[in-house]
């Protein structure tokens, strides 16, 4: 295919996403772009995500309508140089054959595995491979590795990314959850023996967070690099609301409501994802699991973690992302923190920024590793 | 997650709670799968569903019958209101016309009539549904008459997924529970976690969600509705499809709230039309939401006629995706 012709194709969120829906144009046919330009939104089941430009050029065309629903794979749009004729452009359209995997399908793509790890089965998405350094990633409380779905395949140019399943989590089998923090970071680097992983850059969001200031204090050897986002444990304030909320809700409304909290705007909260969070909740154990680990972080409604004091001594290079519209931890714990740590607020968004706001994160997490280590 | 067959997530509800509960026993006609054929559990029971249970907890909780529900099932109640969880296996619902005396007069007044004392953690299990070419004796879709009738809960799972979880909480339910299985679902395959989970009752599953009709629809017209909603979509018309999942008790508030989101509504029932869970539910929302309607509401079921035998015949009696396409389009088309 010609390199002076660029595809925009429908890209592939997540294990299960096969298709998804043009919720809108951004710009129009004929206006120029570069690289970090948002062009398009996607609305998928899960959420509704904005896609940036692959390259430079102008948008020579949208061969999708807003509102048409196409596999993942399928052309969206072309970007190329005002000096590419029209003619090319047509044969390229015409000529575009939607890439899908070896099997045939669109679908197919990397599959979750448990691998044992200590004395745990840890549920591991693996992308991406490469020179630089691997990225992990950990989600937050009652989450799985799901959170991640726009962010590991962008990260995935040049590395390896594993996005975990934390224990009780996502598809890792429950256990014991009242060790806490530490015990979680004891099962984290478990997880990089068991993938052979010797030096990582850790990406940790919300509790992920307060595992990954652990396990820089504990482990400093390990992690290359720590990108936070939104943190646990670095100050006491937090929503109650949510977080007893989601234990406790087993309903649809319940849950969507509990959910809701995450974002800045609560309508991001879709039906797959109300649903994904019941069928984790019904598990036998993974209530009883939730409510344990939460005994471990919060009392009266304050966070009982003091990490904090910890953050100066780290030796890993930190950064820290945090939206001014967080409701679950207020971004104001993102003041008064050690110079060495690089502050990036993110205005409007919410508590989960790694999907309200993934290209802006994934470049920071991007940027990040490739000032320390690579 | 793994793809499982609504029949091996039956089997893994099953054995995970005769793992877990000593009391959980199961009993029906040939649930064995083969005794007397000299190989034991050579089928697992007439539909596949108690595959390897003899092998695993041995004759004395798995019990074949002889061909007597009215028997066998008095014996369950018995059993539960003493103690034990039993499991029963009818080959067939319409069977059941038996044993009404059992099930609406003994299992489903033990809880009121004793002032609340006792319990009665019994579940029946049956077949229901045409589409087998089984004819009109085994073929019907008898929830109604089961969910007229308070003191008994009635389940009709959809999918893989909710018939695991609905059958573990059937298990540890405390009541007597109807659990109905469509036989044309047994080999549909879907998502379903190893564990055990339950799906609670009285939960309905809001299945899509769409702005311009909610489309109700129980047992194997879910799958039916789902098709025509997508159908459907290419043609510019979004629907909601909700799942009661369970008809008693049911989740009247998902039900009223979904009516009301579109204000055009369609139901669909493999049941017979007259006094059937369609008729049911458009009662329900005809008085309580009534205001939000922009469109009568419509039913699809089968004609009030016995289940042929013919098969063109048979496919004429049941509801279709292009049936409920239809109704989806003439409501939409109602001006007001």
């Amino acid at each position: 295919m010609s390199e002076r012709i660029q595809a925009i194709t429908m890209p592939k969120w997540g294990m299960t996403m096969t298709e998804g829906k043009v919720a809108g144009w951004l710009i129009e046919e004929g206006q120029a772009v570069k690289p970090g330009l948002e062009v398009i939104e996607i609305e998928t089941t899960k959420i509704t995500n904005v896609m940036e430009t692959p390259g430079s050029g102008v948008l020579r065309r949208r061969t999708v309508a807003a509102g048409e629903t196409v596999p993942v794979g399928a052309l969206l749009g072309v970007v190329a140089e005002p000096s590419v004729p029209e003619a090319e452009i047509a044969a390229f359209v015409s000529g575009f054959k939607t890439q899908t995997a070896t099997d045939g399908s669109a679908a197919s793509g990397p599959t979750a595995r448990l691998v044992e790890a200590g004395g745990s089965r840890i549920n591991v998405l693996s992308i991406g491979e490469g020179p630089g350094l691997p990225v992990v990633l950990v989600h937050g409380f009652g989450g799985d590795l799901d959170s991640w779905l726009f962010n590991q395949a962008a990260l995935a140019a040049g590395r390896a990314i594993h996005a975990i399943d934390l224990p009780s989590h996502g598809a890792s089998p429950i256990a014991d959850m009242s060790g806490g923090v530490p015990s979680l970071a004891k099962a984290v680097i478990a997880t990089l023996d068991a993938l052979g992983l010797a030096r990582v850059h850790l990406v940790g969001h919300s509790l992920g967070g307060a595992i990954g200031i652990w396990l820089a204090k504990s482990e400093p050897g390990r992690i290359a690099s720590l990108t936070l986002i939104a943190p646990g444990g670095i100050g006491s304030e937090i929503s109650t609301a949510f977080l007893e909320g989601f234990a406790k809700a087993d309903k649809r409304k319940e849950m969507k409501e509990a959910l809701g909290l995450l974002f800045a705007d609560a309508s991001a909260v879709s039906r797959d994802m109300v649903e994904n969070a019941l069928k984790y909740k019904r598990l036998d154990g993974a209530s009883e699991a939730l409510t344990a680990l939460l005994a471990t972080m919060v009392k009266e409604g304050r966070q009982r973690s003091g990490l904090r004091e910890i953050l100066p001594a780290l030796q890993p290079p930190t950064q820290i992302i945090w939206g001014t519209k967080d409701h679950i931890i207020p971004v104001e714990q993102a003041k008064g923190l050690p110079p060495a740590i690089a502050v990036h607020l993110l205005e409007g968004i919410g508590h989960m920024p790694q999907m309200e706001a993934a290209n802006e994160v994934n470049r920071l997490i991007l940027e990040h590793a490739e000032r320390n280590g690579g | 997650m793994p793809q499982k067959s609504m029949r091996k997530a039956l089997n893994e509800a099953l054995k995970l709670e005769m793992r877990r509960d000593p009391r959980v026993i199961v009993l029906g006609e040939d649930v064995t799968g083969g005794t007397g054929t000299g190989t034991d559990d050579a089928w697992g029971g007439a539909f596949g569903v108690t595959k390897g249970i003899l092998k695993e907890f041995g004759r004395d909780r798995i019990i074949d019958t002889p061909i007597t529900e009215s028997a066998f099932v008095g014996a369950a109640a018995g059993a539960a209101v003493t103690g034990l969880r039993p499991v029963v296996e009818i080959m067939f619902v319409d069977f059941l016309g038996v044993c009404f005396d059992q099930i609406f007069n003994q299992a489903a007044k033990f809880r009121y009539m004793f002032g609340g004392k006792a319990v009665t953690p019994m579940v029946l299990r049956a077949t229901y549904g045409a589409g087998s070419r089984s004819a009109s004796q085994h073929s019907q879709a008898l929830y109604p008459l089961f969910t007229h009738i308070p003191g008994l809960k009635v389940v009709i799972p959809s999918s893989p997924y909710d018939a695991k979880g609905l059958l573990i909480q059937a298990i540890r339910d405390d009541d007597p529970v109807i659990f109905l299985e469509n036989k044309m679902l047994y080999d549909v395959e879907g998502e379903v976690p190893d564990g055990a989970y339950t799906v609670p009752f009285g939960e309905a599953n809001v299945v899509r969600e769409g702005k311009h009709v909610t489309i109700v629809a129980i047992g194997r017209m879910v799958g039916f509705a789902m098709k025509a909603a997508e159908s459907l979509a290419k043609a510019g018309i979004e629907c909601t499809v909700v799942d009661p999942r369970t008809t008693s008790p049911m989740d009247e508030d998902t039900i009223l709230e979904m009516a009301a989101e579109t204000g055009r509504v369609v139901i669909v029932d493999e049941a017979y039309p007259r006094c059937g869970m369609a008729a049911d539910i458009s009662s329900l929302i005809a008085e309580k939401a009534f205001g939000a309607l922009k469109a009568p509401i419509l039913k699809v079921t089968p004609p009030h006629a016995s289940v042929p035998y013919a098969p063109s015949l048979e496919r004429a009696f049941l509801p279709s995706p292009e049936k409920i396409e239809a109704a989806v389009r003439q409501v939409m088309a109602h001006k007001g």
